[in-house]
């Protein structure tokens, strides 16, 4: 039972921050339907730009804690940067082509994004340090669930709710949600959508930056090309659960995180990935929307 | 009040309206009848900036309106009901409703045009926690009405009002345009496939067949006119 929890929690881990990531390709695509295959070159940015806070956070002597926090804070602001100009310069420009254009622009931007790393830093795994420390009301618990779980748990079921209350509550959300169902009827009623979509890759792009950073605290190195391995595994997460929709991101997020956490424990790690593909195959033969896609009728 | 002067759209290299000039006075209901594919949509989301004229020009009130975004001619006061409604479909009836007001800032004027669409349609009040998308066409087109109206305009175009309409509905609908352009003197400008039914509504009509305008003239005249009523009318 012990074992199970263990992986179970563990599961849930990964899954959020798959969860974290997909959301940005699940809210990209139901808005302009355009698989940013770039979005995991921004995780992986977020991922550097809080190694290198952190190292010069760590020449001041700033607390483990402290540094995380301002860490995720200053990629968060990188990766939304970095994000809203990716939309403007490689996306926007050929709003209006065909489906296919956009979305070639996007591999190469990720290809793009991973070599301009590469040169910039380096082609090597660099050693990330461990910011979340080890609470002492976790102790008891630690063999099931440590810390850096708990702290990205948290963390990330902040960030779904602060999303979901944006989303359902506010001006911004409101129109985010009316551009997502009807880009021109938006427009009629007075939406700026070309203001909505920016602001759609941005908030994109600050969620996978605050899980690059949690990631690259918890597994403790970071390289070019993680944004990757992530990408591919949150934008099957996003498929899985129905791309375009948000819970369908963080349903998906979780089942995958789960069964690769259940496969590498009961079977042998070599299976973990295998299992989630195969997984992936079966629900959309089963239900080629997704689990909570819908397809959409129209009434007239 | 609205003057659409000599423009010409194209769909890439198709070109869909040719030369089109229409004038809409304020206060004034004016139709614009024509077959499938004549361009009247096309129309009206030249004027809305949808899909901007490559030549000629648009007025509001003296002001040139072409070349200026969705949102910023909204801001002006022109807002479209368009065909087939539009509802955002994953949204409450109130929701859509507040979409229509989505540049307004004045909350007590907005609560205000809430209880008057309300009070025009009161099918609204009753479903106003459900999905715009689980309305029937009826309650759509009502609820497409009033959202336009959440914004306060003063020129409102709309896109065949009637289409798919049981007939006892049509005439609700259009009475309410009537008493709309009555009530706030909203000026209107009606495209329809329902010529009768837009030329009884309407103080003037244009007819269009392939991108051009080929008939101005007052309703009654128009709804008498030998062509019209062989080609629209089915007389």
């Amino acid at each position: 039972m012990e074992y199970f929890l263990e992986l179970f929690f563990s599961g849930l881990t990964r899954g959020s921050i798959y969860a974290l990531i997909a959301l940005g390709y699940t809210m990209v695509y139901g808005i302009i339907q355009l698989i940013n295959f770039a979005h995991g070159e921004i995780y992986m940015i977020g991922a550097f730009v809080a190694l290198i806070v952190a190292g010069v956070c760590t020449i001041y002597g700033l607390s483990g804690f402290a540094i995380l926090i301002l860490a995720a804070a200053i990629a968060a602001v990188y990766a939304a940067a970095y994000g809203y100009t990716l939309e403007k310069i490689a996306y926007r420009p050929l709003r209006g082509s065909p489906r296919l254009s956009p979305l070639i622009s996007a591999i190469g931007m990720s290809i793009f994004l991973q070599n301009y790393v590469l040169l910039a830093q380096t082609p090597d795994f660099l050693p990330f340090p461990r910011l979340i420390p080890d609470f002492a009301f976790m102790d008891d618990v630690a063999h099931i669930i440590g810390s850096p779980e708990l702290v990205i748990l948290v963390t990330t079921l902040i960030t779904m709710v602060l999303l979901t209350l944006l989303i359902k509550k506010t001006r911004v959300g409101k129109a985010m949600r009316a551009t997502q169902q009807d880009l021109n009827m938006a427009r009629l009623v007075g939406i700026n959508v070309d203001r909505v979509i920016s602001l759609t890759f941005v908030i994109g792009s600050v969620l996978a930056a605050i899980g690059g950073v949690l990631v690259a605290s918890y597994i403790g190195q970071v390289s070019f090309y993680i944004g990757f391995l992530a990408g591919i595994k949150a934008f099957t997460a996003a498929v899985l659960g129905g791309i375009g929709s948000i819970p369908g991101a963080v349903l998906g997020g979780l089942i995958i995180g789960w069964s690769e956490s259940f496969a590498a424990g009961y079977i042998s790690s070599d299976y973990e990935d295998v299992l989630t593909f195969v997984l992936l195959v079966v629900i959309l033969i089963v239900r080629p929307a997704g689990i909570l896609g819908k397809v959409r009728k129209q009434k007239v | 009040m609205l003057k659409v002067q000599n423009i010409q759209t194209y769909y890439g290299n198709i070109q869909a309206l040719n030369d089109v000039t229409i004038e809409v006075g304020e206060g004034e209901i004016v139709a614009l009848i024509g077959a499938n594919g004549a361009g009247k949509t096309t129309t009206l989301m030249s004027i809305c900036g949808i899909t901007p004229p490559r030549a000629g020009a648009i007025f509001l009130d003296g002001d040139p309106i072409h070349g200026l975004s969705p949102e910023n001619i909204v801001k002006k006061g022109i807002v479209q009901v368009p065909e087939g409604r539009r509802i955002f479909p994953d949204m409450t009836v109130l929701e859509n409703l507040e979409m229509g007001a989505f540049l307004r800032g004045n909350k007590r004027q907005i609560e205000q045009d809430l209880n008057y669409v309300m009070t025009l349609f009161p099918i609204l009040e009753k479903r106003q926690s459900q999905l715009g998308g689980t309305l029937s066409g009826g309650e759509q087109q009502m609820l497409a009405i009033s959202r336009a109206l959440m914004a306060r305009p003063r020129v409102l175009l709309l896109d065949e009002p009637s289409l798919g309409l049981a007939p006892l509905i049509i005439k609700q609908i259009f009475e309410i345009i009537r008493q709309i352009n009555k009530e706030s003197n909203t000026t209107i400008f009606l495209v329809e496939q329902n010529a009768n039914q837009a030329l009884k509504l309407a103080d003037r009509g244009y007819v269009m067949e392939n991108g051009r305008i080929t008939l101005v003239d007052s309703a009654p005249n128009l709804l008498s006119n030998v062509d019209v009523r062989k080609a629209y009318l089915g007389i």
